[in-house]
């Protein structure tokens, strides 16, 4: 991997791959660290729960300024809703990068393609850097990009399930023939999991699970920060081919050609 | 089909004697499953449960934490008034018992919100007795100029309503409705509901429904526990609560698990729900209904409440008052019940943060 390996979101440069997500931490100390360890340049927080208020719950000010703050529109049940939380957060000074969350269904928390393509068409308009998060669908995934869509978020799993790449086969073919950065947003509940994204050629991963609820999260924080590392660097380092024959570097019959 | 037609077809079901067969090794078998249906629930609710309640919080705790992680919303009730309509055994508010009623002016309104709001209080749950006149539609709605001013999120526990109500009330920035239906069974529901409305035990059932039809992103109900044999009661409340993610997938459920506080009436509760059964009834929901939210009220002492944060219970009342106006005047008129656990927000805060668990202030805000 070298220097030039970036990600370019919004005209911003990454140079690290794993995007954090801030809910479910116990402690807010826990989750400073944990940001701090997974060396993340993107941390994503959902705008219910910002409370400028409070000084002690902002968790906005606990986030580095270096760091890109992506609010989310967790909550929203429907394109209006997510727009009206986007809106909020850039008048709030949030910037105006969003991460669109449109989950109409409360029990397996499965987002609504549809509603989330209606909120990235009218937020793109308004100048936002839209970054939807979706079920994994190629043609939804087309059409986002066409509303102005700066990256799409397929999920591994459902969100939170920790159950990791159970949607493989769908990423693999946006990753394929999507023309933005691919990344893999909830269900990854492993570090190698994470490095299987990476090998898969995703651009980036989003997780939060797996690191707040794990036994000790700054740990499991830098354990995926190694893990996206080893992954992109697979990834582009090329994998030899792979055959259901046995292709021995030596062989033993060639002399009888 | 409405909920009630599931409970017809459970109402002759022999529940009890069914909770009295179960083995121990049936329980071993259902804990070793990673998603478990409503057989296995009610199985879960059984005596031979009992045995196994350790594993089952630990099953329980593992789940919310993957779900909702180590938070926990903390919320207050306001109180707008306490006329009503009704005579319900079990409560201070019925309409049989005398004293002085109440019902917030508009300034009183603002009085309570401000104090709710510096506790650092953003959700709220308006409350009253059931009486459509004292708080009807259009009270609320006026109450709602005021208090979306001071709260992220207002919800309400009041006399059910017709859909086109709600919707009005969807409109004016009200999010959600909690609905106790008190007692599933509708004989003994009959028996302790003896005149008013709410006697329409069908009307009750399919509130959350209604509310939820309506566009109320959360739905919260309950059996109030005493009224009759707990795991029934349990069962049921479970079902319900199936019932209502099944049928309104973008609806928020929450159940609640209330037990029968001391009032002013004389009504003994039917059965005494146990600690440790308070604690089999949370554990088995959990596991059945592993998305679902669970309310925990200060109608529990504060040591209990402590014991049953990691075991499920993802929202919690705290600093709460029963009474209309008992922020701003404490004392002044007949509260719905006894509160047992009295520490102040701040208090149930430092003691979730001792706990590794983050209070979760505001999780949703007016938009």
């Amino acid at each position: 991997m070298t220097n030039e390996d970036t990600l370019i979101i919004g005209g911003k440069k990454l140079k690290n791959r794993l995007f954090l997500g801030t809910g479910k931490y116990g402690d807010h100390r826990v989750m400073e660290e944990a940001i701090k360890h997974a060396a993340t340049q993107v941390v994503t927080v959902a705008m219910r729960r910002v409370n400028f208020e409070n000084e002690e719950e902002d968790i906005v000010r606990l986030i580095p300024d270096n760091i890109i703050l992506m609010p989310n529109t967790s909550g929203a049940r429907t394109a209006e809703e997510a727009i009206r939380i986007a809106r909020l957060a850039r008048a709030s000074g949030l910037g105006n990068w969003v991460k669109i969350e449109v989950i109409s269904d409360q029990k397996y928390l499965l987002p609504d393609n549809q509603e989330t393509l209606k909120a990235t068409d009218t937020l793109v308009k308004e100048g936002f850097v839209v970054l939807p998060y979706m079920s994994p669908d190629l043609m939804a995934g087309k059409r986002m990009i066409e509303a102005g869509a700066e990256v799409v978020m397929p999920l591994g799993s459902p969100i939170g399930s920790n159950r990791g790449l159970r949607m493989k086969e769908m990423i693999q073919m946006m990753i394929d023939e999507l023309s933005v950065p691919i990344i893999v947003d909830a269900g990854i509940g492993k570090p190698s999991e994470a490095a299987e994204a990476m090998e898969m050629g995703a651009d980036a991963v989003l997780v939060n699970t797996a690191i707040a609820t794990a036994g000790d999260p700054v740990q499991m924080a830098r354990a995926f920060d190694l893990a996206v590392k080893a992954g992109r660097i697979s990834y582009l380092s090329g994998f030899g081919s792979t055959s259901l024959k046995a292709q021995a570097s030596s062989p033993l019959t060639g002399f009888l050609d | 089909m409405s909920f009630y037609d599931k409970l017809q077809h459970l109402k002759g079901l022999p529940i009890a004697d069914h909770l009295a067969s179960i083995s121990p090794s049936e329980i071993e078998t259902i804990l070793t499953k990673s998603r478990i249906d409503e057989h296995d629930f009610l199985k879960l609710l059984s005596p031979a449960a009992e045995a196994y309640l350790e594993v089952m919080a630990q099953k329980a705790h593992q789940l919310t934490v993957q779900h909702f992680g180590k938070t926990m919303l903390l919320f207050q009730p306001l109180y707008l008034s306490d006329y009503c309509v009704n005579i319900c055994k079990y409560c201070s508010f019925s309409v049989d018992n005398s004293f002085p009623r109440r019902r917030l002016t508009m300034d009183e309104v603002r009085k309570e919100a401000e104090i709710i709001s510096d506790r650092g209080i953003q959700h709220i749950i308006l409350l009253s007795g059931e009486s459509r006149n004292h708080s009807s539609v259009a009270y609320l709605i006026e109450s709602m100029s005021i208090l979306k001013d001071y709260f992220a999120s207002i919800s309400i526990e009041i006399q059910p309503m017709d859909t086109l109500d709600y919707q009005k009330l969807v409109k004016a920035g009200i999010d959600g409705v909690t609905v106790y239906q008190e007692v599933y069974d509708e004989k003994v529901y009959s028996e302790i509901h003896t005149a008013g409305p709410k006697r329409d035990f069908r009307y009750r059932l399919q509130t959350p429904e209604r509310a939820a039809a309506a566009g109320m992103r959360t739905v919260n109900i309950g059996a109030l526990l005493g009224l009759d044999e707990w795991r029934k009661e349990c069962f049921i409340t479970g079902l319900h609560a199936a019932y209502l993610q099944q049928t309104f997938p973008e609806t928020e459920v929450s159940v609640s698990f209330p037990r029968l506080r001391p009032h002013a009436g004389s009504y003994k509760p039917k059965v005494m729900i146990t600690d440790k059964h308070l604690v089999q009834a949370i554990v088995a929901a959990r596991l059945f209904l592993p998305r679902a939210g669970i309310t925990l009220s200060t109608r529990e002492r504060a040591t209990l409440r402590n014991n049953l944060i990691p075991l499920g219970v993802t929202k919690m009342s705290a600093e709460s008052s029963t009474v209309v106006g008992g922020y701003s005047e404490p004392d002044v008129t007949q509260s719905q019940f006894d509160i047992s656990d009295e520490r102040s927000v701040k208090e149930v805060k430092e003691h979730l943060q001792q706990a590794n668990y983050s209070p979760v202030m505001k999780d949703w805000q007016l938009i």
